[in-house]
């Protein structure tokens, strides 16, 4: 469960976020869509506790970010935008290094875990082969796998997509559906309005640092008046329509 | 929560550890760069001053001179002396000067017009020497001809002297010998000194990419950031990297330090009067009173490093830093002093001073050595903690 209230942010002259309230409940895929500098970004990497709010308020799992951000790491799987992994060390040395640090102390218990991850991601092909040589997909497939190895029930997904092909898509999208059928809670940006709808049980879209609408995706058709789910996401980005109110209302 | 987390730092520096060993470029600029390239440099310097030394002692040296056809006696003891005198080379004096200007001639002659005349008549004879003082390949041929012509002049002035029936050691009230107390050894400290300026490059040179690599560039390969989302406290991930900085730079030293003393069996020293030997006992010992230098070295380039944005300003600034540290033994090289306790605080001087010390076969105080260790791991704790505080600030990531 991810609730955000009022979250606000400014580098420098820039506003990246205004006052944003959008809510993501477990068991759900949530989209963030939106434009390129819209904020999506800024605003899970306050989620992720690597950056901190100048006002308004986040809780991952009924935890405040900013006042307890270790517990809020413990928790979270995190994927962040153009995110990389070791190319020196092997796939399964990537995800065993994030195992190790996540507290995974015992070998065994370790060995488990990373194995457990690479058989979900299903890159048992690669996992002893160092990874300057993988593809793009391959990357986010380890990267993916390092972020679920200590079994996180919230996953804040930045723009996971990029770069990658059809099948990597598709394949990455079933892994995110599966973590959803175990109850996490699932936050996903992208700037891609077929790539959501395709995926996400709800959608917040983000312009200018404010939620511009949200809902499912036919509360977005009726909200902006629009068949096409483009046209929708065009429209809802031209003319502020400004927060429905709706989407706090988490169970609906 | 503090067991677990002290292991944090364990697993990043393993973790980094490994990294760092499958990249040749850290590798080879630990092991090889630094460490070898060194003593090379070292060898071929002091090749080249012992041989100038040698030669400029035993070979003839060659003078032109300007009308020396009215001061035959002086030219063949000149010729005597091992200087060869040319008098064909140049017409005039102004040919004579242009020559030297430009480095063509060390060092020329010219005998007055009135020479034999003055000298006949017991007036000054005039002579000049024509040379560049500014060119120090000219020193020796003009110290040499210096003091042959004074060795003539007071040969004649001695005849002169006795001729009048006078002793010619009353115009000699004092007779000045030297006694050079410094021992082989202590000669040889002029050269070897440059070897501590050596060793402390290669010590930071070792581990200046492992520096660059676990910090700015992590960042800009877009690894940080996840692992900055992971529950570890930041100031572990710095102990982590910081300690895989320092053996490196640990490993470096301990090369350096090997390929010096093998390099020294090397060298011609003992042509020019010097002895150098490191033993190993001698070179644990440089060992020991080095490496709290690379705990400095390894504080100092995660600074660095971890401020800079990306891999390349990362490399321009720690390449400028990494001649700050070995600048006070400039400074002693121009201007020598001796070990004292206030001086074992400067990081980098107090390891020139010991390490001079060892060389010289004087020994050290543990004192010394203790004053040098605890300043110099103070220096490389305060790089730490402005690391500490740089990975702890969002600024890190934006």
């Amino acid at each position: 469960m991810i609730e955000v209230e009022n979250l606000s942010k400014r580098f420098g002259k820039v506003q990246a976020l205004n006052a944003v309230r959008f809510a993501a409940a477990d068991g759900q895929i949530t989209g963030l869509l939106g434009p390129n500098g819209a904020g999506k970004s800024t605003a899970l990497r306050i989620l992720c506790t690597v950056l901190r709010a100048d006002a308004g308020t986040a809780r991952v799992g009924g935890v405040e970010v900013g006042a307890d951000p270790v517990a809020v790491r413990n928790r979270i799987g995190v994927l962040p935008h153009d995110s990389n992994v070791y190319g020196n060390l092997t796939a399964r040395e990537n995800i065993a290094y994030y195992a190790a640090l996540q507290g995974l102390d015992r070998k065994a218990e370790r060995a488990h875990a990373v194995d457990r991850v690479i058989a979900m991601l299903g890159i048992e092909d690669i996992a002893g082969r160092r990874a300057k040589g993988f593809s793009q997909g391959q990357r986010i497939r380890v990267a993916l796998a390092r972020s679920l190895v200590h079994d996180p029930d919230t996953l804040i997904l930045d723009e996971p997509t990029n770069g990658l092909d059809v099948m990597a898509t598709r394949a990455l999208r079933d892994v995110v559906r599966e973590r959803r059928e175990a109850g996490c809670c699932i936050l996903f940006s992208s700037h891609i309005m077929q790539e959501v709808a395709a995926l996400c049980d709800r959608i917040v879209i983000l312009a200018a640092g404010t939620v511009s609408v949200a809902g499912t995706t036919d509360d977005i058709r009726a909200a902006t008046d629009c068949e096409d789910l483009e046209d929708a996401f065009v429209r809802a980005l031209d003319s502020g329509i400004g927060w429905t109110g709706e989407e706090v209302a988490v169970g609906r | 929560m503090d067991g677990s987390s002290s292991r944090g730092a364990t697993v990043v520096f393993r973790k980094e550890l490994i990294d760092s060993l499958r990249e040749r470029r850290s590798v080879v600029s630990a092991l090889v760069f630094g460490p070898l390239l060194g003593p090379i440099m070292f060898a071929i310097l002091i090749s080249f001053v012992v041989a100038r030394q040698v030669d400029e002692i035993a070979q003839p040296i060659d003078v032109p001179v300007v009308g020396g056809e009215g001061a035959e006696n002086l030219m063949s003891y000149l010729y005597r002396r091992l200087i060869d005198v040319d008098h064909d080379r140049f017409a005039d004096v102004e040919a004579l000067r242009e020559a030297v200007r430009r480095g063509d001639a060390k060092v020329g002659l010219v005998v007055a017009e009135d020479f034999g005349q003055a000298l006949r008549s017991g007036a000054p004879a005039r002579l000049w020497i024509v040379a560049d003082e500014s060119n120090s390949t000219a020193r020796v041929p003009l110290s040499r001809l210096r003091s042959a012509l004074a060795e003539y002049g007071r040969a004649i002035g001695a005849n002169r002297l006795r001729l009048r029936g006078i002793d010619p050691f009353v115009g000699r009230p004092f007779a000045v010998l030297m006694d050079d107390v410094s021992t082989p050894s202590a000669r040889a400290i002029l050269l070897l000194g440059m070897m501590t300026y050596f060793l402390l490059f290669s010590t930071l040179l070792g581990g200046t990419q492992v520096a660059i690599d676990t910090t700015s560039g992590e960042r800009e390969r877009g690894s940080l950031e996840p692992l900055l989302t992971l529950p570890v406290p930041r100031r572990l991930l710095v102990f982590g990297k910081l300690a895989a900085t320092f053996v490196f730079m640990a490993a470096s030293l301990a090369v350096a330090v090997a390929s010096f003393a093998v390099a020294v069996r090397f060298l011609p020293l003992a042509k020019i009067g010097m002895t150098a030997n490191l033993p190993l006992a001698v070179c644990i010992q440089i060992y020991l009173v080095m490496l709290p230098f690379a705990v400095l070295g390894a504080g100092l380039m995660m600074v660095v490093a971890s401020y800079t944005k990306n891999f390349r300003e990362a490399q321009t600034y720690t390449s400028i830093a990494m001649v700050v540290p070995p600048l006070p033994i400039l400074l002693v090289v121009l201007n020598p002093i001796q070990p004292s306790a206030p001086w074992m605080l400067v990081p980098s001087l107090s390891q020139h001073l010991l390490v001079t010390g060892l060389i010289k076969g004087e020994g050290v105080d543990a004192i010394h050595v203790l004053a040098s260790a605890v300043s110099t791991v103070a220096a490389g704790a305060l790089g730490a903690l402005a690391t500490v505080r740089r990975y702890g600030s969002e600024k890190l990531l934006i």
